[in-house]
């Protein structure tokens, strides 16, 4: 079983070389932390930076640099900054090649679910229902479970939807899968976890085919 | 050079009334119009309906309006990082609209470019989609969102010189300069306002035509909502 560390791990595989990344709050951020480094890779942040790097020195952060998690940040050589508008133009026009971003729910067919519970305080969606509506290639990163254990691969999402059948691949805690027109495609276990312990945590579909490889991190 | 320097903030605010819906621009604290939000609180004009991506905190930005009452619609895309925010949204004191981020900017600039609406893919198959027109491009759907209408813009700059230009500073630019020009009467405020000529035309973001007042803004307080370091080695 992976932690949050480990999830971030795994993902940062998936950054190739040439890619521009934006990555959402929670483990996405995390993911920064572990792509090779010999391969280029920008980072943009959907408040209008492209080429972001790593947290200030101390004494030397910049109330008008920051992130969309609003932290502060530092740039790196070759960034530049732009307008909102010029910024989702960049997610929407398909520009962002990879979109990592967390979840509570995300069903069988690629539905997502993870900015509103009914009953408790809404904070609003940002720009993810932008995100998930645009990018070719978007990939959740999320723990298998809530905390009351139930599943969060589902059949159906029953929180309200960020986006209609958009999520291509999930990293949890236990696994990594695919989203197909079949079902959740199991690709990967991870380090110690069993297929049937996969498929226990799983409420939607699950397609195993043939001896299912662990992660190699 | 037509000549849009204002003396001061509360000549700058001149005409704001109550019931009136004002864009503000600003991404969580960075960029926000500080001099404009302090006035309004001075002046408290009631029943605003406030364009902006985020409410502020309790004690800053948007927030300060919140805590007298002064706002009676929110239109965002974030609305975290504030009691008093969502204690008047839970007891329906405060009336909200969430926009996705994205749609939030584009409706900024559509009314500024002239544009009624335009459709996107942002929302499709959720619940902000809910009673729109839809429709399908290139085996996509897409939602048709509606440009705003707001009576006044307040937006803030690094540098501005008296004929409206302006130039922003890092993500300090976020929303501003969509939201120039997409209200009757755009006011601009800047840390620092320069005579006409001193400003490289190359670099100007905003051009004046955008801008119907611009003035020299004080006491910048630019709080930092997460201040993120890390240490040296």
């Amino acid at each position: 079983m992976l932690d949050k560390t480990g999830i971030a791990k795994r993902i940062a595989k998936e950054v190739k070389d040439g890619y521009y990344v934006n990555l959402g709050i929670g483990i996405p951020t995390l993911v920064a932390n572990y792509v090779r480094d010999d391969i280029e890779v920008e980072f943009q942040s959907e408040n209008g930076v492209l080429g972001m790097g790593p947290f200030p020195f101390e004494g030397e952060e910049d109330a008008d640099i920051i992130n969309a998690g609003k932290q502060t940040i530092t740039t790196l050589p070759g960034a530049s900054f732009f307008d909102s508008s010029l910024s989702f133009s960049m997610i929407r026009g398909q520009h962002v090649h990879l979109t990592i971003l967390g979840a509570m729910e995300v069903s069988e067919n690629g539905d997502i679910a993870n900015w509103k519970i009914p009953g408790k305080m809404v904070k609003g969606m940002g720009g993810a229902m932008d995100l998930v509506a645009s990018a070719e290639n978007i990939i959740v990163a999320m723990m298998h479970t809530n905390r009351e254990g139930d599943s969060k691969l589902l059949k159906k999402c029953t929180l309200p939807l960020t986006g209609v059948g958009c999520v291509k691949k999930i990293v949890t805690d236990l696994a990594v899968l695919e989203v197909t027109d079949n079902g959740f495609k199991l690709l990967e276990r991870a380090p110690g976890v069993s297929v049937e312990e996969i498929q226990k945590a799983t409420e939607g579909k699950l397609v195993v085919e043939g001896d299912v490889p662990e992660m190699i991190l | 050079m037509i000549n849009k320097k204002v003396a001061n903030v509360t000549e700058a605010m001149k005409g704001v009334k109550d019931e009136m819906t004002l864009m503000l621009g600003g991404f969580g604290l960075c960029g926000i119009p500080e001099n404009a939000i302090n006035e309004l609180v001075k002046m408290n004009v009631k029943g605003l309906t406030c364009i902006s991506n985020n409410a502020g905190v309790d004690d800053f930005g948007l927030g300060l309006l919140l805590q007298k009452h002064q706002i009676k619609k929110m239109i965002s895309s974030y609305v975290g990082e504030n009691d008093e925010f969502e204690r008047q949204m839970l007891s329906g004191e405060l009336d909200v609209e969430l926009v996705p981020q994205g749609t939030l900017v584009e409706r900024c600039r559509a009314a500024q470019s002239g544009f009624p609406a335009f459709y996107t893919p942002a929302g499709f198959g959720t619940e902000v989609a809910e009673g729109k027109e839809t429709r399908e491009f290139n085996g996509k759907m897409y939602v048709l969102e509606m440009a705003f209408e707001a009576d006044f813009s307040f937006v803030k700059a690094w540098k501005g010189d008296e004929a409206g230009n302006l130039i922003f500073k890092g993500t300090a630019r976020n929303f501003n300069p969509a939201m120039c020009g997409a209200a009757k009467i755009t006011v601009a405020e800047v840390e620092e306002l320069v005579p006409v000529g001193t400003l490289d035309p190359n670099q100007i973001h905003i051009p004046g035509i955008f801008i119907q007042r611009i003035f020299q803004g004080e006491k910048y307080e630019k709080r930092i909502e997460q201040r993120t370091v890390r240490k040296r080695n």
